[in-house]
């Protein structure tokens, strides 16, 4: 393991009023990684990446940012940073060109280099038919694409992605990760907070899971797949008085994975596929009928479970939005 | 674990100088101008209200208040035009209050650019608003029939009314940045600018006010700006007026603008 931390916070805590909304969380990211900071709703992922973004001070623990200070040196973390949030971080009147220029201008370069930035920007993120068009009249899709790459005009080390894809179609979600993967390769540090445990396993080196302002899990994406299970299998037999049977099969099938009996359905994490034809023959021999015998990706609800016993439902509703 | 220290951009320290704290200013106050430019319609409504006042003080009140309507007009049109100043600036506050709830300045402040740039930018590229209805008000004026006293008191008296606005916006900008709504801006900015400019020499001459309010209307900020832009465009003393107007505005200045930044700031927690 490296021993160059891009981003490192130690004992990291907020509170607004009584809410403590981030508490105690330790994080590291190494330089030229992705850290995913995956969590529901209201976890205090938001608050995490406003605090490290230099736009709110901790309440108590300490961050660094490229090794500056978050609070001491501010001013010198902007300087290293990019920010791409839920906000709206572009102006809708402006067209994409203007949008990108006048970021290029606020960090003080000349017009001519302010333009020509942009114009390179536009083209790598596959803008440029969309130059002049107002920003309001693109797509969601593209309207992420501008976002990140207004974050990316002073050529930042280090990215912060709060929630990139969300409400993005499969297709859009696709081309953002691309560009995200281009960026790490050139280099950059990426902490990228997410809801959903396909986007942290296709894009983090590491992942810390987040529930209620802690971290209740760190690992690679292998690691927490181990743990958990990477894939979810969901039992539903025709006869719902085989429930019992059917949970009691698969617990003994799967050992030190527990699996749920709920709503008329097991479900169970799986890590080796192999087990499913196992499985089904013994569901066969015993003459249970089946209506769903389902593997999938496990979903960051399943991801909750597993690790804290209670679904993913949102935390509260305060933290996230904003303040 | 100890954690790399990158390079920070070649020369830059992340606290821009007074130099550069200009240029950002200029540049947020681009991209107001830009927002015009794609939006003109802006314009239009922004002289809806004091094209209506104009016509409907002139003419309804005008017979009534001075004799005849261009007497009236010769009199109430520098008040008006101070009025509408005092109005306009309450945009700023609003405009500053929905860019701070949606998010809008986020990104800005995670940038190495000075912390009043945002601000400093709205209130600035609003001035160019200030220009535009003192224009339309004077060019109606003079199409009802305004003597102009002259081209150069014209001129001075719009660069009285910016250089008030550039001071008086910060009440707006303070309401603004501290209201958590833009329908509380416009309410509170209403309440305190409605009985303001009324209770002043804008639309009638005070000394037909019972004793306290005319002692009041007397020293009011507003008087005295409409004062000077009477002097400046139609007759009257020019350099007592000027000097009290000056004198409010850096009053105001200085009392409102280190709250508003203050207020701004700690809005960042």
């Amino acid at each position: 393991m490296s021993h160059d931390n891009a981003i490192e916070t130690e004992g990291l805590t907020k509170n607004f009023g009584d809410l403590i909304a981030v508490d105690r969380v330790d994080l590291n990211a190494r330089a030229g990684t992705v850290l995913g900071v995956l969590g529901p709703n209201g976890a205090g992922k938001t608050t995490i990446v406003r605090m490290l973004a230099t736009l709110s001070e901790p309440t108590a623990g300490t961050a660094r940012v490229g090794g500056f200070d978050i609070v001491r040196d501010a001013p010198h973390v902007r300087t290293l940073i990019g920010l791409t949030g839920q906000f709206a971080g572009v102006d809708e009147l402006l067209t994409g060109e203007e949008n990108l220029r006048f970021i290029g201008r606020l960090l003080g370069m000349p017009t001519r280099d302010a333009k020509a930035r942009a114009r390179e920007l536009l083209a790598e993120f596959n803008l440029s038919d969309a130059a002049d068009k107002a920003a309001k009249a693109y797509s969601g899709g593209m309207r992420r694409r501008l976002d990140l790459a207004a974050s990316l005009v002073g050529r930042p080390r280090i990215l912060f992605l709060d929630e990139p894809t969300t409400g993005l179609d499969p297709r859009a979600r696709g081309e953002l990760w691309g560009l995200v993967r281009s960026l790490v390769a050139d280099g950059t540090t990426v902490l990228l907070t997410t809801q959903y445990l396909e986007e942290a396993d296709q894009l983090a080196d590491d992942i810390a899971v987040i529930d209620h302002g802690t971290v209740i899990a760190t690992g690679t994406p292998t690691q927490l797949k181990a743990k958990i299970g990477g894939q979810t299998l969901r039992i539903q037999p025709e006869d719902p008085a085989q429930l019992e049977a059917v949970g009691a099969l698969v617990a003994e099938r799967f050992g030190d994975l527990e699996p749920l009996v709920e709503a008329g359905a097991v479900t169970v994490g799986v890590n080796d596929d192999a087990i499913m034809p196992v499985l089904a023959a013994d569901l066969r021999e015993r003459g249970i009928g089946l209506t769903e015998f389902h593997l999938g990706l496990s979903s960051l609800d399943e991801v909750f479970l597993t690790l804290t016993g209670h679904r993913a439902e949102d935390n509260e509703t305060e933290s996230e939005t904003d303040r | 674990m100890t954690a790399a220290t990158l390079d920070t951009p070649s020369g830059v320290t992340g606290r821009p100088g007074l130099g550069a704290t200009m240029s950002q200013t200029l540049s947020m106050a681009w991209r107001q101008m830009v927002r015009i430019k794609h939006n003109p319609f802006e314009l239009v409504d922004l002289s809806l209200s004091p094209v209506m006042f104009l016509l409907l003080f002139v003419y309804v009140f005008g017979g009534q208040m001075a004799g005849s309507t261009t007497d009236y007009l010769q009199y109430v049109l520098g008040g008006l035009i101070a009025q509408n100043a005092i109005f306009l600036t309450m945009y700023t506050g609003t405009g500053i209050n929905a860019d701070l709830r949606k998010g809008v300045y986020d990104r800005f402040r995670s940038l190495p650019i000075a912390r009043s740039a945002p601000l400093a930018g709205k209130i600035f590229a609003d001035l160019f608003k200030q220009v535009w209805s003192v224009a339309v008000m004077l060019i109606l004026g003079v199409l009802m029939g305004f003597e102009l006293r002259s081209l150069s008191g014209a001129l001075l008296a719009t660069v009285v009314i910016v250089v008030f606005a550039l001071a008086i916006s910060w009440v707006s900008v303070l309401m603004g940045v501290l209201a958590d709504s833009e329908e509380k801006v416009q309410i509170y900015s209403f309440v305190v600018i409605m009985p303001l400019t009324f209770t002043s020499s804008a639309f009638v001459d005070t000394s037909t006010m019972p004793g306290f309010l005319g002692a009041w209307a007397d020293v009011n900020p507003v008087t005295h700006l409409a004062d000077a832009m009477r002097g400046l465009l139609s007759s009257g003393p020019i350099a007592e007026p000027l000097m009290w107007t000056a004198i409010w505005a850096v009053v105001i200045f200085a009392v409102t603008a280190p709250l508003a930044m203050r207020a701004y700031k700690k809005k960042m927690v």
